[in-house]
């Protein structure tokens, strides 16, 4: 299975609707790192709003490819964590610390456009 | 109504049945009655658990049953494998241990989302956890 991944102006776009097994998060990472690489994306939103469970190998899944798109040079914002995923995160003991985070795909965006232009 | 011995078992052998496990994990807790942070709470600690026996295992199986005493009732998880055993336990029940270099969250994360955990080790026999959560 493939998550599909959109481009907006120079934002690429990604909405995650299925469950996570391991597989598609691995193929997600590397078609996100290539689509930054082709379209010359600067910003990406992961919106997870409705991802019901992220557990300790997804969310590691998702921390990774925040920095390796960093190193491309381009900045992912996680957007719409549930509030279950959040507190079953914290009690598995992982933080996600590093990782900006937005409400929702709206903020995300806003989020995006002001590192953006620092 | 719930049968009181209700009792099913998911084989873990390729990556897929951890999905499965925890998807069913998660229905048989709602059928139970927990709400929505606890169905992600039990379902993360299934899918922690089958991991664990895919990476280190390699096949094993997941048993969920319905329980209840006087007062409440919940839902008891048997992981069980016949794996390479454990030959420590105190050093993985230690924040932070790992050996796969950090893939999974280890068991004190397991033992935090639930309201019991037990762990049987014999090393070159395998492995069992035993994690329990009650309704409130």
């Amino acid at each position: 299975m493939r998550i599909p991944i959109l481009k907006l102006h120079n934002y690429l776009l990604i909405s995650i609707q299925t469950e996570l097994d391991d597989k598609t998060a691995i193929q997600f990472q590397e078609d996100l790192l290539n689509k930054i690489h082709e379209t010359w994306a600067t910003g990406v939103v992961i919106d997870l709003t409705s991802v019901e469970i992220i557990d300790s190998y997804i969310a590691k899944i998702l921390g990774d490819v925040v920095s390796m798109s960093d190193l491309m040079g381009a900045k992912v914002v996680l957007t719409g964590i549930q509030p279950a995923v959040a507190m079953t995160l914290i009690d598995l003991g992982i933080h996600l610390k590093d990782v900006p985070t937005a409400l929702d795909l709206e903020q995300g965006l806003i989020k995006l456009r002001q590192e953006l232009e620092e | 109504m719930m049968d009181n011995h209700f009792q099913s078992c998911i084989p873990i052998q390729k990556e897929w049945d951890i999905v499965a496990a925890r998807q069913q994990g998660r229905d048989f807790s709602k059928q139970i009655g927990f709400g929505a942070v606890d169905q992600a709470r039990i379902a993360t600690a299934i899918s922690e658990l089958a991991r664990n026996i895919y990476l280190y295992a390699q096949k094993g199986a997941i048993c969920f049953e319905y329980i209840e005493d006087m007062e409440h009732k919940g839902i008891k998880i048997i992981a069980s494998d016949e794996g390479p055993g454990i030959s420590d336990i105190s050093r993985v029940m230690e924040d932070g241990y790992t050996t796969s270099g950090g893939l999974g969250a280890g068991l004190p994360g397991i033992k935090r989302l639930m309201d019991h955990f037990d762990i049987y080790s014999e090393e070159g026999k395998g492995t069992e956890v035993t994690i329990q959560k009650w309704l409130r």
